[in-house]
């Protein structure tokens, strides 16, 4: 892998050379997961379907279930929908959940299945249910998966019925793992504001082990809660690529306005995340929220000549990567190189407006990139540190930078899950995790007479 | 405490359905022959993946050439580097290479694209060689494969080898494991007019380096007298590969995936070949013990028989302390193949383990016969099992340790059942005699790890409700 990199500068424009994305069936299958006794479908082949179990399962650490249509060579010729009605029949008698999430894959696509004739046309036992998305996976990313199956829910599922709206909110968290779920819910309790969370892999993917083992785990977002999202006051969409389209939708089917907010990373999108709730719900702020926010305030203050003037390359999902630019920014840090492999050229004018506001130049911004390009960059001017996911970890190894893991996916550490980079408590973890791997870095890399024991 | 499933015994919900009963069989009481080459169900919650993925982990240790995955990039991002081939020399076949499909491909097609990829790897990485896979969508679009390679390699002087992996043909990896022979024959027949010397060498088949096994057979099989040719296709380079027509003997390993190739080097070059193990103290041994029958050289058997004295006495100690240790405990198998299967059955049962569950994902009837005549009476064995049935017999058969793979090691965990690594996630060597400590070690260590009483004894409180 380290001797694989071409001396000098090599033009590549065709393909991917080491993605820094994945299909969109993987997006849509992770937010099915988020509704409560749902089983994920795969409408395709097999293989679709074990890879994307296996790629959440390693990122999770956690049980992944979903089921395929199995197509053969017989289905890909005279089309999928036997397969699909079979395969609905089969799911509600053998693993009985209450909603099963069809997504489709390139092959059943290209084909040209239509999923609503044939779920139309398919047995459905009383009081069940099936909802389909669209997920070519020649077009968008997991991301684009992900944004389809949330809105397919809302399409399905959402209804107004109620002739006053209720004093609760939407929250639309995006493609993040359950343990930033968990901290935005927690930041609803602390306001007292009655909040849907859709979908919330909360108690799925992050369920703790007891004594009893459950095929549905308790966690993830009741049919009734979906519904109810229609009578809600108020939508907030976190994070435009995963979840605008639903809140779009929202408003569309069921009157429900919508504020777009970026993924709450750092002290300003969290910020805005609690002025929104503050505003929306004329709710005092909490005490308690205050009180985090001017820890991190007091810590960006004692560790920021750690990090200051540090150039960073962030790179993956852009609902992660555009508010995690954004906090190294006010972190005193240099964006060099921000990159995503999801498509979307207003990627590129976000980074570049955040970069011109802190006087930022000379830094490259890329939207449909992979990791080949990422490493030529940084061939040409190196970086002190990369923050991305696992696949990173190739570049750091072969240019000796330290790699600080965030986003999606992370296959070789542990926990990440589980703890928060979102609300202001996310924002001490990641200061905790970018300055103790810069320090952990100047440790191993000094002389002895500079080796400190203050730092 | 006691662990629950979540399936209700003689409930409702059935975790078999009434298709799947031939193809689960219980030691001793079914009279049946196990079904095996069925598809798997729509709707299964199969393990099973698919012909792409069967053909991609035989091809990808070949470390020096380029893998290029015609089709949208999932199918590449999910294989980039997920099973652990270990190389001593090139890391090309690490790096992840997509043609990255969008719509406008497929809807004129995807060859232009497919060239262009290809022409850009070859101009930038030179390798040897270049296997170009084909995904599901590719084979609906029609897009001419062959021909595309045939080109490319014209053009480019080098080996373009189309790998007919289209995922929809079969959820069997079999079937992958087919489309990647054909490569591979492709790839080893010698251009007109050249010959490959025969040598003495072996060829091992189907062994693909994951923890250095290759390296340390390399080194058994020079201690008593044999050269190794290449591994097929652990730790190999294509110049290596070209080499197999000159081997002397075909040492087949994973029967799963290189029997067919076996079969197919012994039509075209003569070449026979033998079935050995090396996974555990008893396998590495009669696996040495044939070999040294085959060569029929002066002083081999005797070579072969002074290794394996030394070796089994030299690792005696420690197997008896984890056979102590563990005698008794119950295990339960799910692994692909049934090569692995077998070996495993073999290295618990030295180890005093009873396997009382044991399923595999593409085994085959002669394969469940061998394992069936291995097990003793009660034990269930499942051919393509889904969770739902892993589950119900981890917890009827009261599983003490699994063995099997990546999606196996969550649902164990969650049943409290002790998990060993024995797929492409593995980091450690597990074959010969050190394996056989390694693996014995790796029982030990997750069936009698602290942390299971973490989870047995939780603390008797009253818990309000919330989340």
């Amino acid at each position: 892998m380290l001797d694989c990199m071409p001396e000098g500068p090599v033009e590549h424009t065709i393909g991917k050379i080491n993605p820094a994305k994945t299909c969109q069936p993987i997006g849509a299958m992770y937010a099915a997961l988020g509704i409560h006794n749902c089983l994920p479908h795969s409408h395709g082949s097999q293989g679709c379907c074990a890879y994307h179990r296996m790629h959440l399962a390693r990122h999770f650490r956690d049980q992944v279930l979903a089921s395929s249509s199995s197509f053969t060579e017989g289905a890909s010729v005279f089309g999928g929908a036997a397969n699909l009605k079979t395969a609905i029949r089969n799911i509600f008698e053998i693993y009985n959940p209450e909603i099963i999430a069809v997504h489709t894959t390139c092959l059943s696509e290209t084909i040209g299945d239509d999923l609503p004739t044939i779920i139309k046309q398919s047995e459905i036992p009383e009081g069940k249910r099936v909802i389909h998305t669209n997920t070519p996976s020649y077009q968008g990313s997991h991301i684009t998966g992900f944004s389809n199956m949330v809105r397919s829910m809302i399409s399905y599922l959402a209804e107004a019925t109620e002739p006053v709206k209720k004093e609760q909110v939407n929250i639309l968290p995006g493609f993040v793992n359950p343990g930033d779920m968990r901290e935005i819910k927690r930041i609803l309790q602390e306001f007292g504001i009655p909040g849907i969370m859709l979908p919330d892999t909360t108690n799925v993917l992050d369920a703790p082990l007891t004594n009893r083992y459950s095929l549905y785990p308790e966690g993830g977002t009741t049919i009734a809660q979906i519904a109810d999202t229609g009578n809600s006051k108020q939508t907030i969409a976190l994070g435009s690529w995963a979840s605008d389209a639903a809140g779009a939708m929202l408003l569309d089917k069921c009157k429900v306005p919508c504020v777009p907010l970026r993924t709450p990373i750092g002290l300003k999108a969290t910020d805005d995340l609690i002025m929104t709730l503050h505003e929306k719900f004329s709710c005092e702020v909490p005490g308690s929220l205050a009180v985090e926010r001017g820890q991190v305030v007091d810590t960006l203050i004692d560790t920021h000549f750690h990090y200051q003037g540090k150039k960073v390359v962030i790179f993956g999902d852009p609902d992660i990567v555009i508010p995690l630019t954004e906090f190294v920014l006010t972190m005193g840090m240099i964006p060099k190189y921000v990159l995503t492999g999801t498509p979307g050229a207003r990627f590129e004018t976000e980074i570049k407006h955040m970069l011109g506001e802190y006087q930022v130049e000379g830094s490259i911004v890329k939207a449909e990139g992979d990791l080949f390009q990422l490493h030529q960059w940084i061939k040409e001017e190196p970086v002190d540190l990369l923050i991305g996911t696992t696949y990173g970890k190739y570049i750091a190894r072969a240019e000796d930078i330290p790699l600080v893991r965030v986003g999606f996916p992370i296959l070789d550490r542990a926990v990440h899950p589980l703890m928060p980079i979102v609300g202001y408590r996310g924002c001490l973890r990641l200061i905790e995790m970018i300055s103790n791997t810069l320090l952990d870095r100047r440790d191993r890399d000094v002389s002895d007479e500079d080796y400190e024991l203050v730092m | 405490m006691e662990i629950t499933g979540s399936i209700p015994s003689g409930g409702v919900c059935t975790p078999c359905l009434d298709e799947r009963q031939n193809s689960v069989v219980t030691t001793g009481k079914t009279k049946t022959r196990i079904h095996c080459a069925d598809d798997s169900l729509a709707g299964a919650v199969s393990q099973r993946a698919c012909v792409y993925s069967g053909a991609r982990v035989v091809l990808n240790p070949i470390t020096d050439a380029a893998h290029l995955v015609h089709g949208p990039v999932g199918c590449a991002s999910y294989t980039w580097d997920i099973r652990g081939s270990l190389s001593s020399g090139s890391g090309m076949y690490r790096n992840s290479f997509s043609t990255d499909l969008h719509e406008r491909d497929i809807i004129f097609g995807g060859e232009k694209r497919l060239a262009a990829c290809i022409d850009e790897i070859v101009r930038r990485y030179h390798p040897p060689a270049v296997f170009v896979y084909a995904t599901c969508v590719v084979g609906i679009i029609g897009d001419d494969i062959i021909r595309v390679c045939r080109e490319a390699s014209e053009r480019h002087g080098i080996d373009v080898i189309p790998v007919e992996s289209s995922g929809f043909i079969s959820g069997n990896k079999i079937i992958g494991y087919r489309a990647a022979a054909h490569a591979l024959i492709r790839l080893i027949t010698p251009k007109e007019g050249e010959v490959i010397p025969k040598t003495r060498r072996v060829n091992l088949l189907g062994e693909y380096n994951l923890g250095g096994e290759k390296w340390l057979i390399e080194r058994y099989l020079r201690e008593i007298g044999v050269e190794m040719n290449v591994a097929c296709t652990g730790d190999s380079t294509v110049a290596a590969l070209k080499q197999i027509p000159g081997g002397y003997l075909n040492l087949v390993q994973c029967t799963g995936s290189m029997h067919y190739v076996a079969k197919l080097l012994e039509e075209q070059y003569g070449t026979p070949s033998v079935d050995v193990n090396f996974f555990g103290a008893y396998n590495t041994a009669e696996s040495l013990r044939a070999i040294a029958r085959l060569y029929d050289e002066p002083g081999m058997t005797e070579r072969a028989e002074r290794l394996i004295e030394r070796e089994t006495t030299r690792i005696e100690p420690e197997i008896r302390y984890y056979r102590q240790k563990l005698e008794g405990k119950r295990a339960a198998i799910y692994v692909g193949g049934a090569f692995k299967a077998l070996a495993i059955i073999r290295q618990l049962r030295e180890l005093g383990v009873d396997i009382v569950f044991c399923g595999t994902q593409t085994g085959k009837q002669e394969d469940y016969e061998q394992i069936h005549g291995m097990l003793k009476p009660g034990s269930v064995i499942v051919d393509d099992a889904n969770p739902a049935e892993i589950e119900r017999f981890l917890v009827e058969k009261r599983v003490d340790i699994m063995a099997g793979g990546v999606k196996e090691r969550v649902l164990a965990h969650k049943l409290g059942v002790g998990f060993v690594d024995h797929n492409h996630d593995r980091k450690e060597c597990l074959a010969g005699y050190d394996g056989a400590v390694t693996f014995a070690r790796e029982v030990f260590f997750t069936c009698c790890s602290p942390v299971w009483d973490s989870l047995r004894r939780q603390p008797d409180w009253e818990v309000a409700d919330g989340t």
